[in-house]
């Protein structure tokens, strides 16, 4: 590198676009498992299909609630027409399945040739009756992660209001009176008081339930309440929103959603970093608390109990380097937590960077740079993965975050990697979880402790240089 | 529109991105949106490849939509070019390419302009054709396009070996123990004293095309990959072909009698009979197996095969044949080429199934409730859910099918290793029904086993006794044939009485 004084801000950069992520259409894999009572429905082609069933691996055996539709000549010649088909195939699922909610998702092919999928579904919807949501979760516009995005920036629209709630709310709560079922009125207000008086705080993003227990927790020892989490278990169970509220993303890839809170149900949105790493769920919880006028009780203490415990894998990589080549948008965060580990990052790649949504986590970046004295990170938007691994060879960084494509062609050549796509499945969230994104973040280095002294590190003849 | 949950074979580009990445020094531009590049994370993982897939995409976004890919296609050629040098750039339209209509043709040939290496547009419509059609369209493009272009150039060699050869076709990536039945094929050949001239696609260089015709013939292994361009051969350079896949000991011996023949027809004298009766008898093990008393216990066992049409009709033949096993029912995915496989096997099993409809497989094992199923990995899991052992013989597969030992479908080695499978599945199968019966009271409740199959029968306290006593691995057979007995004759409840006269009946 030929940087001859450091970079006092973070440099923002964009190449070509030509990397390798998944298909956002993955999101139906975490999703449905997440919603309960959901059936995805993919609206696209083989090559869709194709995508799934092999990414998903054994998942697809377990008779998953998501199905292909599957576009024929037909579909795309218009000599079939749309309606009747999916009409056709929504029955079958209700039939067989019995859902209280079908997401339909956008494809690539649907985009190409204008199915009116938003248009379609509200009639469908009132004929089949069942709840019909569109997401277009497709590869022209949308990398991986989005995909979830773009499923629950279209849930946002579906939360009840108060004022049209409280009609079914008996129906919806249901469930909740159960569990409260024999405990007294008093115990139950009593919880209540448990509480700051704060208005309604409802989270969104996607995360395993043992995750959202923590994080609640988490919150409720400031005594601040979530009145609601989107998406929640079940689709009837969707959080309540009204005008006013405020709401906080969990993760970084949420931006739509975050829009469409703000701008359609007129939300209020806390701007923080991340909860990834003790030190992204500090700066996150002190962020809802000062927006609330709370003050934060012992986070540091916790903050500092949570290092101790993982100094033994912070001896591992620290003064090592970090590459992301970039494909799931969790990279700035990850990124961030890495260097507060000490570790250094020359470069972050990334699909999309919504500088806006993303705002106190690229501050935090900087902030945690500078702190521990090393160079900021350039970030790479829609990188080009052919030039990474150019840079990858120059740079030669301790550990390389990618895909499965390039994984095992470059630990042949040496280079330890990451596969990316086990921090978007991993349980990283909060405190709890941070020695989970090391255990993942050191496996490659802990492996190749273990196997060193055996000399068998580059696996390819070198090639002749042309 | 189509409710689907898994397909067997997959999207036309697939086949086509198999033969450009078996090829060395041939890379493959597919016009496809993100995350369409998936088939790099396949190759790298289940193949455990050490080097790049030389796959990359010209991305479709949304400007694309807006105003075509312009130079996009253009550029994205000619920097692959520059860069990594290849002899082909194989440009692979996808689904979204099929509906965008773009002028594929027109981008290649301005690429060709500038890009040193060849440039070719893959012949394969989305709509049409699968992945292993593709595969075969794409290696038929290849072989034609470097022997044309020699043709012109003059480079075409004259006449044919010193010594008998053989190009073997259709050897792929991501094709099921390729590797290692290549490997076998050629050791075959060794011993039959027949060189091998050229193995395509995998590890041939597009450079070596123009010496196929110096083979005195053509064996292509494998019914879904290869055939079009042995074919184009014979049409062309009157090459003959062998398309007898060498799969079990009856057909690798008919394999090579053909072989035998076509090559005596051009003048060479061998005669392989010897060859063929000392393997047989002693080397391979696999005659000896089916007269040795295990294979006696597999006599008359049922089995249900399903696959590609090459080893769904290989296993068949070898079970029924070699082995005396009760094929109930076979199957293929191979729609397109389903007349061949009717043929093929329809003397060795009761019913053959042509579906690509998993539930349809699905169901026609939980009637006819196997002993062991042959299958790909779909089949497999149809087992576990119904505890029937699997043995995997076909794509779609995983990780686990690609293994790093030694183990051949092809040749003589291939059928030692289809014999260890095949007794394999059944014994284990058999063990777990021993343990049932010796392993302490039996008071498990009836399970009915079957996708489908719903009871409405009821069974009085007796009868129910009666059906718990009688051994795990028939208890479902004769629960159903009693059931079955009882509805025809219209009896509501099963006693005692129904049970026997069930039995005297139907034999259950």
């Amino acid at each position: 590198m030929t940087a001859l004084q450091e970079p006092t801000a973070l440099q923002f950069e964009c190449e070509t676009g030509n990397y390798h992520t998944f298909c956002p259409i993955s999101c139906v894999a975490w999703l449905y498992q997440k919603i309960e009572d959901s059936f995805f429905l993919v609206i696209g082609t083989k090559t869709c299909g194709y995508f799934l069933q092999n990414a998903m691996g054994v998942m697809i055996f377990a008779e998953p609630r998501y199905a292909m539709a599957e576009l024929e000549e037909g579909d795309i010649s218009a000599q079939l027409n749309d309606y009747e088909e999916l009409k056709r195939l929504c029955v079958q699922i209700k039939r067989d399945r019995n859902p209280s909610v079908i997401v339909w998702i956008g494809t690539c092919t649907t985009e190409i040739i204008k199915m009116d999928l938003e248009g379609l579904a509200p009639k469908l919807e009132a004929e089949i009756g069942i709840p019909i949501v569109t997401a277009r979760a497709n590869g022209l516009d949308y990398a991986f992660t989005q995909g979830e995005d773009t499923v629950l920036a279209a849930m946002a629209h579906k939360c009840p209001q108060t004022a049209k709630a409280e009609g079914e709310k008996e129906e919806r709560n249901a469930i909740h009176k159960l569990l409260n079922f024999g405990r007294k009125k008093e115990d139950i207000k009593q919880e209540e008081s448990e509480y700051a008086d704060h208005p309604p705080l409802v989270m969104f993003g996607s995360l395993p339930d043992p995750v959202v227990t923590n994080l609640t927790l988490e919150l409720k020892k400031q005594g601040i309440k979530i009145a609601g989490w989107l998406p929640s278990k079940r689709y009837t169970e969707l959080p309540v929103i009204d005008e006013g509220y405020y709401v906080s993303g969990v993760n970084p890839f949420l931006s739509r959603t975050a829009t469409t809170l703000m701008r359609r149900r007129k939300c209020k949105l806390i701007g923080s970093p991340f909860p990834i790493g003790p030190d992204g769920t500090r700066a996150w919880i002190e962020k809802i608390c000062s927006v609330f006028n709370i003050e934060p009780q012992g986070l540091e203490e916790r903050e500092a109990q949570i290092w101790e415990s993982l100094e033994e894998y912070l001896q591992l990589i620290r003064g090592k380097s970090v590459f992301f080549m970039g494909d799931n948008l969790l990279e700035v965060s990850l990124a961030r937590f890495l260097i507060r580990c000490g570790m250094t990052c020359p470069e972050i790649g990334i699909p999309y960077m919504d500088k806006r949504y993303q705002q106190a986590e690229l501050a935090f970046l900087e902030k945690t740079c500078q702190e521990m004295g090393v160079p900021l990170p350039k970030i790479v938007e829609k990188p080009d993965n052919y030039n990474q691994i150019q840079r990858i060879y120059q740079l030669k960084p301790d550990l390389v975050i990618t895909g499965m494509a390039h994984a095992n062609p470059l630990e042949a050549r040496g280079i330890n990697t990451k596969w990316s796509v086990e921090f978007t499945f991993a349980q990283i969230h909060g405190f709890t979880n941070a020695r989970d994104i090391l255990e993942l973040a050191t496996r490659p280095l802990r492996r190749n402790n273990n196997l060193k002294e055996l000399g068998w590190e580059k696996l390819v003849k070198e090639q002749a240089k042309v | 529109m189509k409710l689907a949950y898994w397909m067997y074979a997959g999207p036309a580009h697939i086949g086509t991105l198999r033969i450009a990445s078996s090829f060395k020094n041939v890379h493959a531009i597919m016009h496809a949106p993100l995350g369409d590049d998936y088939f790099n994370v396949m190759r790298s993982m289940l193949e455990r490849e050490r080097n790049f897939t030389p796959v990359t995409a010209s991305i479709v976004d949304r400007n694309v939509l807006a105003r075509g890919s312009q130079e996009k296609v253009v550029d994205n050629i000619v920097r692959k070019d520059g860069e990594e040098n290849p002899d082909l750039i194989v440009l692979t339209p996808t689904c979204t390419s099929s509906i965008l209509q773009e002028d594929l043709a027109n981008f290649v040939d301005r690429a060709q302009m500038d890009a040193k290496g060849d440039v070719m547009l893959a012949d394969v419509n989305h709509y049409r054709f699968n992945e292993l059609q593709a595969a075969d369209r794409t290696l038929h493009q290849i072989v034609k396009f470097y022997l044309e272009k020699a043709r012109k150039k003059g480079e075409l060699p004259e006449g044919k070996t010193e010594k008998p050869s053989v190009n073997i076709i259709g050897i792929s990536t991501l094709g099921f123990h390729n590797q290692h039945d290549c490997t076998e094929l050629k050791r075959l050949m060794q011993d039959l004293g027949i060189e091998v001239n050229e193995v395509i696609p995998e590890g041939a260089s597009v450079h070596n095309l123009k010496n196929l015709p110096k083979a005195w013939f053509n064996l292509t292994p494998y019914r879904e990959l290869g055939l079009m361009s042995a074919q184009y051969l014979q049409e062309e350079f009157g090459m003959p072909y062998v398309d007898i896949t060498p799969m079990g000991v009856v057909e690798t011996a008919r394999c090579i009698r053909k072989i035998q023949q076509v090559i005596n027809a051009q003048g060479s004298n061998v005669d392989y009979e010897d060859y063929i009766n000392n393997q047989t008898l002693y080397v391979s093990q696999a005659a000896w197996f089916s007269r040795s008393i295990d294979c006696q216990n597999l006599t008359g066992k049922k089995a249900v095969v399903f696959g590609d049409n090459t080893h769904a009709a290989a296993m068949t033949k070898i079970l029924a044949r070699e082995m005396g096993i009760h094929v109930v029912l076979a199957g293929t995915y191979c729609k397109y080429d389903a007349d061949w496989f009717k043929e093929q096997v329809s003397e060795y099993c009761d019913e053959v199934l042509i579906s690509d409809d998993n539930g349809a497989i699905g169901d026609a094992i939980a009637r006819i409730e196997p002993s062991a199923i042959f299958g790909t990995q779909m089949e497999r899991h149809v087992g576990k859910r119904l505890d029937i052992p699997c043995g995997v013989i076909a794509a779609p597969i995983h990780i686990q099918n690609f293994p790093i030992g030694y183990k051949p479908f092809c040749g003589y080695e291939g059928t030692n290793q289809i014999a260890d499978l095949v007794y394999n599945s059944f014994t284990l199968g058999m063990e777990d029904h021993l343990l049932e019966i010796f392993g302490g009271h039996d008071t498990k409740e009836v399970i009915t086993k079957g996708i489908s199959a719903d009871s409405d029968l009821s069974w009085n306290k007796e009868a129910q006794a009666e059906l718990n006593k009688i051994p795990g691995f028939v208890r479902g057979k004769v629960k159903r044939n009693t059931e079955k007995f009882a509805r025809e004759r219209g009896f509501s409840q099963i006693t005692l009485e129904v049970m026997y006269a069930a039995k005297e009946a139907v034999g259950a």
